[in-house]
């Protein structure tokens, strides 16, 4: 079946559901708008489906050219969809993941006003995310880029009315912005160098450029997955989206959003294979955000802000993986991430819905007891993400600490264990603080219970991959059918270091241990209470202030970026705007005004005064003229 | 007694003019200051016929008749304006006329 030919439906679907919710959501559909979105998405997912099997009954690259944008000459920007088996995948998990999140949503933001508002911005976001996978150009991407950061403002934002939001929202596109002025340079020194923005041209010309070159757009194009994957030292505005709906934060900031800087990168990963140097910051910068973030984590008492620190942390595990070389087990994670992540996220959505909008862990507990379909999934998901085998996340992470001893990185997988560490501890935390022990609410008031099945049906179909995926696509290790899968995508780069089956079983070993007793000691401490959270916090002191206060990036940043910018912006206005330029015009006017006055005298209307005026004008130019312009006086 | 020159009428000639040029610049009745200017356009005419003299040519002196006949045609149109204006504001004084200052 001849799937080239159809690829464009797979982004026109959302797009139009898109339109036109936005269009007659308001006054016609209302929450007909929700089926409109599914409808659309699940469209997607089904030409997804069939784009993937096609791939791989006989993996050649589908593309489909819809339109040149930019004809110039010999260099021209191309509206081209092409998919390989990256590609294939991403597909895959961003339909899946947006279709099963547009179910939840009926549930979730049932009742709202602003419901055919959700179900227009959703799809569009589906759309962007889509043609940013499927671009075959880096302009082409860029410009879905910023859409999927269009439609994370307007997600984060959607409760436009709430301060808090509408700033949240403005700091996740701002932050975002300073990433993008690398990757825009990026692009614009691509063009220079490669004379075309193409995957396929730019990579076949590689070697002629270079090795500066070549570290410095790699290096710019890492700022932008930066921005966007949230990682140190642009990843402040990820916690604070977590203003927006629960759903939002499941899709755009877990699943499809935050990976696109991964999916970039690896997309682009001939440029980075060729400068070891911008691969080693790229390394160091993956692995410190893996453990800062994972620290902070531990300290949260809001329990979307500890999974989106999560979400951090477990994009520097992608990123490392990527600077290490080991591009398979990168993607690999972001595979089993998008479950297990979407899936906390989802549940958390059910904690709080059940809770009538409780978000502090602090008054909470025990409730396994009313909502038992949202504990066990959540359970499920959280053992996913602390790494347990055999669940999803066990895989991937193990690969990618892996793949960095192999290459010759051991304080980056050394890392990675710390941060599998504070992940197993963070996790299991939340678990027990919310699921378990006492219930620090009052029964009468609140009264908790699990979701409809719109949104039980979704954490249940995310239960199911983020315990299996790993062990189905990811077995054996480094040999499994994801890696051979993707191999053709990555022909072009070195091998990655093989591991010695011994170095893998110990590594396998080692990070059950951490996990397990991360788990352990999270049991101890906030079950058995044998371990008293509280001694730890006075111990740690400076240690635990660092890390519940985010390690004061935003802090930093208001103090050495945003207040002298706001002065600066103050000086420009008061002193250049307004003394200066406004002086300046205003001043004009004033001088014209002034010599007119002064002029306006002549105007006395005797006649005489007229008279003796034609009189020396006339004198004036019959002299002038006789004795400049006659013979008379030379 | 000297000989006529063509000098003569220029001077004669620039005299008339600027006695005119004075008065019309200088007087307040209206009626001079008309009388002024028909004494500026004489003294023209003077000139006029002094050069047509030097030159011996007519073009001179049928100039001169074209400047009279244009000033009577002018006083008509400037005594008809003069009219006017006195009998609205009962008055020969140009400079009681001052409705376009500023």
């Amino acid at each position: 079946m001849l799937m080239a030919h159809w690829l464009f439906l797979i982004p026109l679907a959302p797009l139009v559901a898109a339109v036109v919710n936005f269009i007659f959501g308001r006054w016609f559909l209302r929450s007909v708008a929700s089926w409109i979105g599914i409808i659309a998405v699940a469209i997607s997912f089904t030409l997804s489906v069939i784009t993937f099997m096609q791939i791989r009954s006989d993996g050649n690259v589908l593309t489909q050219h819809l339109y040149t944008w930019i004809p110039a000459g010999r260099f021209s920007v191309p509206v081209t969809l092409q998919v390989d088996q990256l590609v294939a995948i991403m597909l895959l998990v961003v339909t899946g993941v947006s279709l099963l999140v547009h179910i939840y949503s009926v549930g979730y933001m049932h009742g709202d006003p602003g419901y055919y508002r959700f179900f227009a911005y959703l799809p569009l976001f589906v759309f962007s995310m889509l043609m940013l996978i499927l671009a075959n150009n880096y302009l082409l991407l860029f410009v879905f880029w910023e859409g999927v950061g269009l439609c994370s403002y307007l997600l984060i934002g959607f409760w436009y009315r709430r301060t808090s939001a509408a700033q949240a929202a403005k700091k996740a596109f701002i932050v975002n912005r300073i990433g993008d002025l690398g990757f825009t340079i990026a692009i614009m020194l691509i063009f220079i160098n490669f004379g075309t923005l193409e995957y396929t041209g730019v990579f076949a010309s590689l070697g002629s450029t270079g090795h500066q070159t070549l570290t410095i757009i790699a290096l710019l194009l890492f700022t932008g997955a930066i921005g966007k994957s949230a990682q140190i030292p642009l990843f402040v505005w990820l916690p604070d989206a977590m203003e927006g709906p629960t759903p939002v934060s499941a899709l755009i900031h877990a699943a499809t959003m935050v990976t696109a800087g991964v999916f970039m990168v690896a997309r682009s990963y001939p440029i980075f294979e060729a400068s070891a140097s911008a691969m080693e910051v790229v390394a160091v910068v993956g692995a410190t955000t893996a453990v800062v973030a994972a620290t902070i984590g531990i300290t949260q008492h809001d329990i979307k802000k500890v999974i989106a620190y999560s979400t951090v942390s477990q994009l520097g595990y992608m990123v490392f993986a990527l600077g290490v070389g080991a591009w398979v087990p990168a993607i690999f994670h972001l595979f089993t991430h998008a479950f297990f992540k979407g899936l906390l996220f989802l549940g958390a959505g059910s904690v709080i819905h059940g809770m009538h909008d409780e978000q502090d862990m602090r008054r909470m507990g025990n409730l396994k007891k009313y909502m038992p379909v949202t504990y066990w999934t959540f359970l499920l998901g959280s053992l996913a993400n602390a790494g347990l085998f055999p669940f999803a996340g066990f895989w991937s992470k193990d690969e990618a600490i892996g793949a960095a001893w192999a290459q010759g990185h051991p304080y980056v997988a050394l890392a990675g264990l710390v941060g599998a560490f504070c992940t197993a501890l963070y996790m299991m935390r939340v678990v027990f603080l919310t699921f378990w022990g006492t219930e620090r609410f009052d029964p009468t008031k609140v009264h908790p219970h699990d979701p409809p099945w719109s949104m039980k049906a979704p954490l249940i179909l995310l239960a199911i991959p983020s315990v299996l995926a790993g062990l189905l696509v990811g077995w054996p290790p480094d040999k499994g059918w994801i890696h051979r899968f993707l191999e053709p995508v990555f022909a072009q780069g070195k091998a990655p270091a093989e591991l010695a089956t011994s170095t893998t079983w110990i590594f396998a070993i080692i990070s059950t241990l951490i996990v397990a007793s991360g788990i352990g000691i999270a049991y101890f401490a906030y079950v058995r209470g044998v371990i008293s959270p509280n001694a730890w916090v006075q111990r740690l002191g400076p240690a635990y202030r660092l890390a519940y206060g985010k390690w004061y990036f935003d802090e930093a940043y208001e103090k050495f970026v945003v207040h002298p910018l706001y002065l600066t912006s103050i000086f420009l206005w008061r002193v250049v705007d307004v003394e200066i330029i406004d002086g300046t015009v205003n001043g004009v006017a004033t001088a014209v005004s002034y010599t007119s006055e002064r002029w306006r005298r002549a105007q006395t209307g005797l006649v005489s005064n007229y008279a003796l005026a034609i009189g020396l004008g006339t004198v004036v130019i019959i002299g002038a003229y006789l004795v400049f312009g006659s013979s008379l006086f030379q | 007694m000297s000989q006529l020159t063509p000098d003569h009428f220029l001077f004669l000639s620039a005299a008339l003019f600027i006695i005119g040029l004075m008065g019309v610049l200088t007087r307040r009745n209206v009626l001079v200051i008309f009388m002024c200017i028909e004494l500026m356009l004489n003294a023209v005419n003077v000139s006029f016929i002094g050069f047509a003299w030097e030159q011996n040519s007519m073009v001179g002196q049928a100039f001169a008749l074209f400047v009279i006949a244009i000033a009577a045609a002018e006083s008509v149109v400037g005594l008809g304006i003069i009219m006017a204006l006195s009998r609205r504001r009962d008055t020969v004084d140009i400079n009681a006329v001052r409705d376009l200052r500023e």
